[in-house]
């Protein structure tokens, strides 16, 4: 059998000469070398073509998945804009507003341990799952791993027990956790791991199960995604105090209440504990804050789950308060904020409002307000604030009663000095740090700039990385947060490693996942794996077919969202309005409009099957598109294009609007967020337009919106539900 | 000889900025020297890898670095498309070139044969070429490839 290395010409026992075309060799000569040059050189064009469809559609998934978390960013500018702009006028709206955003109200402890009381619950005799009790021994981590297996529930009672015994453990880690390997023989780091316990069910087969001679390091990004998220919480979380010297979790973007919102593991929570799931959240959002930030092994290896900034500082990172942190991605500028100043919620325990690190100039909305009076006027400044939001949101207090004295705001601005010893970091400085820890990506050129298609942290280049190793001494860092093909790769010169572990993360077959063990000599070894049966059964072509039909699905809808645009854009290259337009402006167009960077020239004969000698009839293209997508018959189709081009937008307002997680909320509600956001988004939608959303989604014309039903309507729940 | 508009160089230009640049991982008008054939053929042509060399040659630095720039590439690959190079394999000739093979004509092919071809003669397969193809070829149960119904399923993969 041939061996591992490409051909050499020179081997061949008749050589081709140059620029010889195979196929007019004469048959005579040695008829067995041709017809194995014609199969070979079919088939390796066959593989090339193959490879690039996996290019193609790897490049789909990524910059659809990016697209959409630039608009969760927006969304939550969005709320900030209206947390910084909105100064309620009345106790009837300050309660509106209030509840809207701070669902990331944070309790204080007492009130906390009062709320999420687990004591008091009873487990039934007929609950035959796990019975935990505390202090947790191997065994209970056996059973609950089998009992998952079989797909039972952990009763509410010791999840919310198992929370609060997580929290007070974490509460004691230090930001970063320090791990050594002369304890035990190996260190095993994983990456991302978003809900698919699938993948961590196979890593501990194949790796063995945390105990004293096994350590192991999570890198973030437990939940999310996948539809396993609280078994793989409940695992980590019962194996981390089981073994508190050899289990180290990291914190996650998505260990973030904000981010769950929209993919899905609140929505896992509520449905799978319909009484006590708003507890758990809560328990969980306070856990997740209690996370540590990154962990060091041997003072050499750094792991962080996301990346690191050109102003990345390890002590400062060590020393500040990481908890303050419950969502990371909630930040703009406040503009009374004060460096020695910690702004307070009423309700609770210190919350921050930190600046964020793009400027103000975002929050574009016409008219542009007044120049700012001195903020050292409270009541100048209020009235000025007030002012200012009459012009651009008047209708929003047509809603309340509002003829009472214009009160001080009070929901957000309590402020007070800090209690802590004054630290001389200002909120935005601490809040930069985390936020670059977990959010950042490494590029490949050098330099240091803003993230701006996940609009939080930054790119970081191999300058920046070598900084950081220099300065703090280390020999390379481990980070995760990005989807590989491999399930690892390296960069910056062999110095940064990602590593993921959710294998089959786009769709079944579209990668690995992988594994990375660490001995003293600090040798990365990985070990791969993709935990679906059906991959291994599939063959090469049927893979990339598989996870190419997906993103096509989902570009073909992305392209469907965009329909009145797409026309615009069609015409403006069809100026004899012939109805057609050649191939090359509608790639032209069709980039202009969605602005995915993809190479549609090599995408365009999967998304565009019949051409009229050569040249597009981009209408009836463009009806085929919208047949694809089954719609409501009397929804009109401009309304539907932004239902779904907003509609994980549209899930996520919702579920901060519905903050005691029924499923419903009011018509008003919807209607004048929707508005607001619409206003910020410049979504172009008039009032008869949302009115007809709001009717469209209220389906027994109760006056409540059942939104669940909304999206299973609409189809807007993924299909894997 | 064929006359070109404008138009149609420059669309075939920006086809093969395109491909390259789905290659280019770094984002500075650069590939690995070993995916030039992926780009070449994923472009619709079917080189040998005697021809590939060949052009490798003509786009490699003097000094060769181990990367093919855009630069070079794209005359060079330009005219290689106008020219209509390296033509595509017609199914029948694909069918010739198996029957070729099966001795017997009885159809099919064992897999010890195909092996031996493939990995010894004419531009030989490496172990993993030929295992990738047949993991997709051979009919486990008779341990043959039954190279008509293969080559049909293939050329509807393809369009």
């Amino acid at each position: 059998m041939g061996s591992g290395s490409s051909a050499n010409p020179t081997n061949y026992k008749y050589s081709l000469q140059k620029s010889e075309n195979v196929q007019t060799l004469p048959d005579e000569t040695h008829p067995a070398f041709k017809a194995a040059v014609l199969i070979q050189q079919w088939y390796r064009r066959y593989v090339a073509r193959l490879e690039m469809r996996r290019r193609c559609t790897w490049r789909i998934f990524q910059s659809i998945e990016y697209a959409c978390e630039q608009d969760q960013i927006k969304l939550h500018n969005f709320f900030s804009y209206l947390m910084d702009h909105f100064t309620p006028s009345s106790s009837k709206e300050r309660d509106f507003i209030s509840r809207m955003f701070i669902s990331g109200e944070s309790f204080k402890e007492a009130e906390l341990e009062k709320y999420c009381d687990y004591e008091s619950m009873e487990v039934p005799d007929s609950y035959t799952g796990p019975r935990l009790s505390f202090p947790l021994l191997p065994d209970h981590a056996t059973a609950l791993l089998e009992a998952f297996k079989q797909k039972q529930q952990l009763h509410a009672r010791y999840v919310l027990n198992l929370l609060h015994e997580t929290r007070k453990h974490l509460k004691q880690l230090p930001n970063i956790s320090h791990v050594s390997t002369c304890y035990s023989e190996e260190v095993t780091v994983c990456g991302d791991l978003h809900g698919q316990l699938d993948d961590l069910f196979f890593i501990f087969y194949k790796n063995g199960l945390p105990s004293p001679s096994k350590s192991y390091v999570f890198n973030g990004d437990f939940v999310d995604r996948g539809k396993q998220s609280l078994e793989i919480l409940i695992v980590l979380f019962t194996f981390l105090l089981i073994y508190p010297k050899e289990v180290h979790l990291n914190r996650g973007n998505h260990e973030d209440h904000m981010v769950n919102l929209r993919y899905g593991f609140a929505k896992e929570v509520m449905q799978k504990y319909k009484v006590h799931g708003k507890k758990i959240l809560k328990m969980i959002q306070n856990v997740f804050c209690w996370l540590p930030l990154a962990t060091l092994i041997d003072q050499k290896v750094l792991i962080i789950h996301g990346g690191i900034s050109d102003t990345t500082d390890l002590d400062m990172l060590q020393k500040i308060q990481r908890n303050k942190f419950i969502s990371v991605l909630r930040g703009k500028k406040r503009k009374e904020s004060n460096k020695d100043v910690e702004i307070q919620e009423i309700n609770g325990e210190s919350k921050v409002e930190a600046e964020s690190s793009e400027s103000e100039s975002d929050l574009s909305l016409s008219p542009q307000p007044r120049p700012a009076p001195s903020i050292t006027n409270r009541l100048e400044f209020s009235k000025w604030l007030r002012q200012t939001v009459q012009e651009q949101i008047e209708w929003c207090r047509q809603l309340v009663d509002s003829e009472s004295e214009p009160e001080e705001p009070t929901y957000s601005s309590v402020v007070s000095l800090t209690e802590l010893d004054t630290q001389c970091w200002t909120h935005q400085e601490e809040w930069k740090q985390i936020l670059d820890i977990l959010w950042s990506d490494p590029m490949p050129q050098e330099g240091c700039r803003v993230n701006t298609v996940r609009g939080g942290g930054c790119y970081f280049g191999p300058d920046v990385t070598d900084k950081i190793l220099e300065k703090y001494n280390l020999q390379f860092l481990i980070r995760s947060h990005e989807c590989k093909h491999e399930g690892y790769e390296f960069c910056h010169n062999r110095k940064v490693l990602t590593i993921f572990s959710a294998s089959n993360y786009y769709e079944i077959g579209s990668n690995r996942g992988a594994y990375v063990k660490l001995g003293p000599d600090l040798v990365p070894h990985f070990v791969q794996y993709q935990a679906s049966k059906t991959a291994h059964t599939l063959t090469m072509t049927q893979r990339i077919s598989r996870v190419e039909e997906s993103a096509f699905r989902a570009l073909r809808e992305k392209l469907f969202a965009h329909t009145s645009a797409l026309i615009s854009a069609f015409k403006a290259y069809d100026k004899d309005n012939t109805g057609k337009i050649s191939l090359s402006s509608w790639a032209m167009a069709v980039e202009s409009v969605l602005h995915l960077g993809l190479p549609w020239r090599m995408l365009r004969p999967q998304l565009v099957r019949s051409t009229v000698d050569g040249m597009l009839e981009y209408k009836s293209w463009l009806d085929d598109l919208a047949m694809e997508q089954r719609s409501q018959e009397h929804i009109q189709s401009s309304l539907l294009e932004v239902i779904y081009r907003n509609r994980s937008n549209l899930e996520t307002i919702f579920r901060i609007i519905d903050r005691d997680h029924s499923g419903l909320i009011s018509f008003e509600e919807f209607r004048q967020t929707w508005k607001l956001f619409s206003t910020h988004m410049n979504i172009e939608l008039t009032d008869d337009g949302i009115d007809d959303l709001v009717r469209s989604i209220d389906f027994n014309k109760d006056g409540n919106i059942d939104f669940n039903e909304f999206l299973e309507a609409f189809r807007l729940v993924k299909q894997s539900q | 000889m064929f006359l070109f508009a404008d138009g149609a160089v420059a669309e075939i230009e920006k086809k093969i900025i395109e491909a390259f640049e789905v290659f280019d991982h770094e984002c500075n008008k650069t590939v690995d020297v070993r995916e030039i054939g992926s780009i070449v053929r994923s472009l619709g042509c079917f080189p040998t890898e005697a021809e590939l060399h060949e052009l490798l040659a003509k786009v490699e630095e003097e000094e060769p670095t181990g990367y093919i720039n855009l630069e070079k590439f794209l005359p060079v690959m330009t005219k290689v498309l106008l020219d209509r190079s390296y033509q595509p394999i017609p199914e029948d000739v694909l069918l010739h070139a198996f029957e070729a093979l099966d001795e017997n004509k009885c159809g099919y092919i064992t897999k010890e044969e195909l092996v031996k071809y493939l990995t010894e003669e004419g531009e030989p397969f490496t172990q993993e070429e030929m295992e990738d193809m047949l993991s997709t070829a051979l009919d486990p149960e008779t341990n043959t490839v039954r190279y008509r119904d293969y080559i049909s399923m293939m050329i509807v993969d393809e369009t």
